[in-house]
């Protein structure tokens, strides 16, 4: 008894890999039968992904950039109109204690006026009359020890009391955050064309295939085969066809990124590119995956469609 | 085996194809099915395999009511059926072994079980020497018998037949008509239909005459009938 209970699970596990061999064959003989729409479909897999894969490492390495950026910076403490002396006094001390903060300079009203104008240079008549109402504060310019102290720094700041505003990046930061902002939706955007393209032409793939096959697939039914086993060389296809998208993406964008950051490390030492393994493995596993995602959806659509067993 | 009561089957086109059928037949029996073209002859065939599902009656076939069983299980209840065409239906691309080790490999029997079996049930019908060929290199009364080695091969309970010899000269469909008994002698029940008037003259089985979807006749060592 114990022997023949063996001996079934040997056979199960037999006739497991024997279906499976199956599936991966007929899988096989319809990506060749229909090669021309195989390709076509891979090629606008890869496409996608490949926009994809760019967009988001484009995102994340102006994030860096623009995080680096601001932490390179100084930062400006406006100050709160009509302060006594005796608080501006105090106000340096208790910023001098903020963690981080080295370099402290007062510039007046006055001085920040002065400094307008010679901004405006030969302009400078524009600002004449300001001078007795001048609505520029009195500001503090802060250094700190180390450039990625800034933005913590700049949060401690803003709680002082007496203070009204602080700012650093003069804007860059803001910028180059606008411009991430535009990446993703214009990314978004052509990711969401040519992938919903990229899901029907597998769509239309296996659909062919179905069609190709549709005597056989009847031939099955009156064999008794099983909806999962009619379907799944069809699924499997579509997955292929997916992964091997992915894959070919995956390849294109890892290497396509490494001679980038050799390129940069080379020519602009001073800008730092995401270059940490996890990160870069995170986005190349991501795009495996949406190809994967977008085979699977392609096949599921058309067997929903065209093969109701 | 098959039990029908007041079984009728309309078409979505309010085309009706069978009336109020009520049949039984025994384990075992040779079942021959007649009527002129359009009876319902093939529409009943589909209805015992379930894939049609009668509009109004009960339907049993092995045991199982068609109504009530899931889309899920009709495959294994084909399983338990072989069913033969007028056109064969083998797949062109594999050969006479493929085609009937295909059977099997659908059960997710191993390649040992089809080794042993596949080549017994070709020998059994006479296609031995044929194993290696393809269906469009066979004749037609070849081709027919590699289905009907496909129909046997997972040891079924029933064979439905639908003009099994359709496509076949007389002396060829003597022959295959042979073998079908001998697979009924073995205790496999067969339902058949059929236009071959002088085989079901000769062979002196039940006989169930369909006409507009109505039985008219069923009588056991029956004849076709006059009108051929
Ligand atoms: N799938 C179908 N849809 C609509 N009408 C059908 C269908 N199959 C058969 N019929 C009709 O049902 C009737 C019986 O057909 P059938 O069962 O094929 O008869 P037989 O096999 O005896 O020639 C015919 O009038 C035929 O046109
Ligand atoms: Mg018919």
């Amino acid at each position: 008894m114990v022997l023949l209970s063996g001996t079934k699970k040997v056979g199960f596990t037999v006739m497991i890999i024997n279906t499976i061999i199956y599936y991966f064959r007929e899988a096989a003989t319809s990506l060749i039968r229909n090669a021309w729409l195989t390709v076509a479909s891979m090629g606008t897999i890869i496409i996608s992904l490949l926009i994809l894969g760019s967009s988001v490492l484009l995102v994340l390495n102006v994030r860096q950039i623009a995080s680096d950026l601001e932490s390179s910076l100084e930062i400006t403490v406006f100050m709160e109109d009509g302060l006594e002396q005796e608080r501006l006094d105090e106000l340096r001390e208790e910023i001098k204690f903020v963690p981080g903060v080295i370099v402290v300079n007062f510039i007046t009203k006055e001085q920040a006026l002065e400094n307008l104008k010679e901004s405006f240079g030969d302009k400078a008549d524009l600002l004449a009359g300001l001078e007795d109402d001048n609505p520029l504060p009195n500001s503090y310019t802060v250094k700190t020890r180390e450039a990625k102290l800034v933005p913590e720094a700049a949060r401690q700041l803003e709680k002082l009391e007496g203070v009204e505003q602080v700012r650093y990046g003069q804007g860059v930061v803001e910028k180059l955050l606008a411009l991430t902002h535009w990446v993703r939706i214009w990314g978004s955007l052509s990711l969401l064309v040519l992938g919903v393209a990229a899901v029907l032409l597998i769509a239309t793939t296996i659909r062919m295939s179905v069609f190709a096959r549709r005597r056989e697939i009847g031939i099955m039914k009156m064999l008794g085969a099983t909806n999962i086993f009619v379907r799944m060389p069809f699924m499997l296809e579509g997955m292929i066809i997916g992964l091997t998208g992915g894959l070919v993406a995956v390849l294109i964008i890892n290497f396509g990124y490494l001679s980038l950051l050799n390129k940069v490390m080379l020519a602009l030492p001073f800008i730092q590119l995401v270059d940490d393994p996890v990160s870069i493995y995170r986005v190349l596993g991501g795009l495996l995956g949406a190809g994967l995602v977008i085979g699977t959806l392609g096949s599921t659509i058309s067997l929903r469609r065209f093969l109701r067993v | 085996m098959i039990q029908l009561y007041n079984v009728s089957k309309k078409y979505p086109n309010e085309v009706q194809a069978l009336n109020d059928i009520t049949l039984h037949i025994k384990k075992g029996e040779f079942v021959f099915l007649v009527g002129p073209s359009g009876a319902g002859k093939s529409t009943l065939t589909k209805l015992i395999c379930r894939e049609e599902l009668p509009s109004r009656g009960q339907a049993i076939v092995n045991g199982r009511s068609l109504l009530r069983m899931k889309n899920r299980e009709v495959p294994y209840l084909r399983r338990k059926m072989g069913m033969v065409y007028q056109d064969f239906r083998l797949i062109p691309n594999k050969t006479v072994f493929e085609n009937v080790a295909f059977a099997m490999e659908i059960t997710g029997a191993s390649r040992k079980e089809i080794k042993q079996a596949v080549p017994a049930v070709l020998r059994m019908v006479g296609m031995e020497t044929k194993i290696n060929m393809l269906p469009a290199q066979l004749s037609g009364g070849e081709q027919q018998r590699t289905a009907v080695a496909r129909a046997i091969v997972n040891n079924p309970v029933l064979i439905l037949a639908d003009e099994p010899t359709g496509n076949l000269d007389p002396d060829t469909s003597w022959e295959l008509m042979k073998l079908f008994m001998n697979i009924n002698r073995r205790g496999t029940t067969i339902l058949m239909s059929t236009h071959a008037w002088d085989i079901v003259d000769d062979m002196k089985k039940r006989v169930i005459k369909l006409e507009n979807g109505v039985i008219v006749r069923d009588e056991e060592s029956g004849v076709y009938g006059h009108d051929h």
